[in-house]
């Protein structure tokens, strides 16, 4: 069997998967009765309509004729790994070392991201807007978030 | 006249100078936004989210208002100079307003859209003042089944009139409204879903997902794209106002745009971006009068209906959101989540409740259209010049702020992480071609609506019929299963897709 549209097929499975795991998750909890309704009453319901739908997008996906079969195409993994690890290493390192050092790592680790990297737009970057959340976020709108490395602050 | 004296104790609350000045500033930042390609109001509001901690309610909310329809602003410039449309509403104002560019009229183009939505915005902002407390009165009229076949109405036609294909926008909302399930029970105190993590329990932050998925997964689908070639008409900017004959011809065109716009916006899954469409092809119906030029090749009709629509559909749509406390788009969700931010139950107690802030929104918003007029229009140079930053410099700057508005939310690092996630998660869907908004929608209303099912359902002993039996409540889901039936109709289905194809 042909598959006639690949973003469906894979949306379809992605759903069913996703139904029937928030669907097996709410068996964990206390289904009540219609008229006491429990905590897993709500998710089970929806978990079971998600992956109908989602069957009936696979079934749609190889059935349905579509001009250009719908590719997926290619996935921008460099980008999508270079912002992923950038967001999550700046989550780990700012409570630790402080806006002043972890702001720079993630501006210029994202700038990788993109087709062109050059030192000088990557530095310029890392100025302007490590002064700038200074200025809004700390001067500014006074949030707390540390400034400097934690060994520094004491 | 009750509705006087409303307007009078919003423009007293608006005219204060703190509010002033989140107001002004909401509309520059909306307005840069919207001349920005690539970064739309929902990633910019998600982003700001963290920062109104420090603000009160009324200033917050007036500040976020005004970075909505100040993106409506901005976005026509973009589409007009570059016929790179800055905001999705503003696809439709791209076709004819950069071929006025072209031949040397992108002032007159920016005029018009500019006056008709300013315009639209002062009739909008007229709508909701009078419109909104006779329908809140009737929300005091609902009881939990109401409330939730409310918000199934609101839900199915958010997708019903949105683009793309129905049954993959369905499954979205349901993809949300699960999501929306990770918490901790409000009736039993039973933790979901949580996986024994501590942060879970109390739900995933609607700031992360809208950050991952707005913010961060647009930036690596426009990293993924090869870079576009943009050819700006920075220097043809002059003769600003338009001419006798085009008044003539946009002003008709502005009236029916408003109309149109401020009827769509109140619909669920309305707002700007149908409603630029709506008018778009009601214009293109319309003969003003044999001479005049073709759409397509650069006709001030073209630019004007859409435009003022647009921002009509943008002021309107925050009728139910003020009313009912129900989002009929994803910018409105986000407001929704920052009154909870800041501690006020969405829902037809708020203009009781909160007079000053809801009457001060409303009158804020003409407050806004007037500054957005003078920054827009003569100050129109200063925007062109931020076309010609790169995109190099651009999504640095927006993960930065992402990423520090994401943490400053609940100083945790684990909201990060969620947002790092959220990013693969949005851009698994945009390559699958699943439209997010929906999601974010399903997100927002989950708790509500099984709060709302389960007392109802609790209220008739568990009878389903209960959703059948009481007539507004029959009522409101009857209209949703229409809309479906109706978009299923081959005739229609055929039109909408047409329709939305010329989008892409």
């Amino acid at each position: 069997m042909k598959i006639k549209s690949q973003r469906d097929f894979w949306s379809g499975l992605m759903f069913i998967a996703v139904g029937i795991g928030f669907a097996w998750g709410a068996t964990n909890y206390s289904f009540g009765s219609s008229a006491r309704p429990g905590p897993g009453y709500f998710p089970f319901g929806l978990g079971i309509l998600q992956a109908l739908l989602g069957a009936f997008l696979l079934f749609e996906s190889l059935v349905v004729e579509t001009e250009d079969g719908e590719p997926i195409g290619p996935w921008a993994f460099k980008p999508l790994f270079i912002i992923m690890f950038a967001v999550g290493l700046f989550g780990y390192i700012l409570p630790k070392l402080g806006m002043a050092l972890s702001l720079p790592i993630l501006v210029v680790i994202t700038s990788l991201a993109g087709d062109e990297f050059h030192w000088k737009d990557a530095i310029i970057s890392v100025v302007v807007l490590t002064l700038g959340s200074w200025f809004i976020f700390i001067y500014g709108l006074k949030l707390v978030i540390p400034l400097w490395p934690s060994f520094l602050a004491g | 006249m009750e509705l006087l004296n409303n307007l009078a104790l919003g423009f007293g609350v608006a005219f204060t100078l703190q509010n002033l000045l989140y107001a002004f500033f909401g509309c520059i930042l909306g307005t840069l936004i919207g001349v920005l390609p690539g970064l739309g109001p929902v990633a910019t509001i998600a982003m700001l989210l963290p920062s109104i901690y420090a603000l009160d309610a009324t200033p917050a909310l007036i500040m976020l208002a005004g970075i909505y329809y100040g993106a409506q602003y901005g976005g026509s410039t973009t589409a007009i100079l570059i016929n790179v449309p800055g905001e999705s509403s503003s696809v439709v104002t791209a076709i004819d307003g950069y071929q006025m560019a072209r031949k040397g009229r992108a002032g007159a183009a920016l005029a018009a859209a500019g006056l008709g939505s300013f315009f639209a915005g002062c009739v909008g902002t007229v709508i909701i003042a009078a419109f909104a407390p006779p329908l809140t009165e009737l929300a005091f009229k609902f009881g939990p089944a109401e409330y939730f076949s409310l918000m199934v109405l609101g839900l199915i036609g958010a997708v019903v009139l949105a683009s793309g294909s129905l049954v993959k926008a369905i499954a979205m909302i349901l993809l949300g409204l699960l999501m929306g399930q990770i918490n901790t029970d409000v009736i039993s105190g039973v933790p979901r879903y949580s996986f024994d993590i501590p942060e879970l329990t109390d739900g995933i932050g609607f700031v992360t997902i809208a950050m991952g998925i707005f913010g961060f997964g647009e930036i690596v689908s426009n990293l993924g794209r090869p870079a576009e070639h943009r050819e700006v008409f920075t220097k043809s900017v002059t003769g600003l106002w338009p001419t006798k004959r085009d008044f003539m011809d946009a002003f008709p065109a502005v009236l029916r745009g408003t109309a149109l716009g401020s009827i769509l916006g109140v619909l669920p899954g309305g707002g700007a971006l149908l409603a630029s469409f709506a008018a778009y092809t009601l214009e293109k119906k319309t003969k003003a009068r044999p001479d005049e030029v073709e759409f397509g090749k650069g006709n001030i009709r073209g630019v004007a209906g859409p435009e003022a629509a647009n921002n009509a559909g943008a002021q309107t749509s925050f009728i139910p959101m003020l009313t009912l406390g129900i989002p009929p788009n994803a910018v409105m969700a986000l407001m929704v989540g920052a009154m909870t931010i800041k501690g006020i139950q969405p829902g037809p107690q708020v203009m009781t409740s909160n007079p000053q802030l809801f009457w001060g929104l409303i009158a804020s918003m003409w407050v806004g259209n007037a500054m957005l007029i003078i920054l827009n229009l003569p100050l129109i140079g200063m925007w062109i010049k931020l076309l010609t930053v790169p995109y190099r410099f651009l999504f640095p700057a927006i993960v930065v702020f992402c990423g520090i508005g994401c943490y400053t939310l609940n100083n945790s690092s684990f909201d990060v992480y969620m947002t790092a996630a959220f990013t693969l998660v949005g851009y698994i869907f945009y390559k699958l071609g699943c439209e997010p908004a929906p999601l974010l929608l399903g997100f927002i209303l989950g708790p509500m609506m099984e709060e709302n099912l389960r007392r109802a359902l609790l209220l008739s002993r568990g009878d389903w019929t209960t959703f059948g039996t009481r007539p507004l409540s029959a009522g409101l889901l009857v209209a949703a299963a229409l809309m479906i039936v109706v978009v299923m109709l081959p005739s229609i289905k055929a039109k909408r897709e047409e329709a939305f194809q010329e989008e892409d």
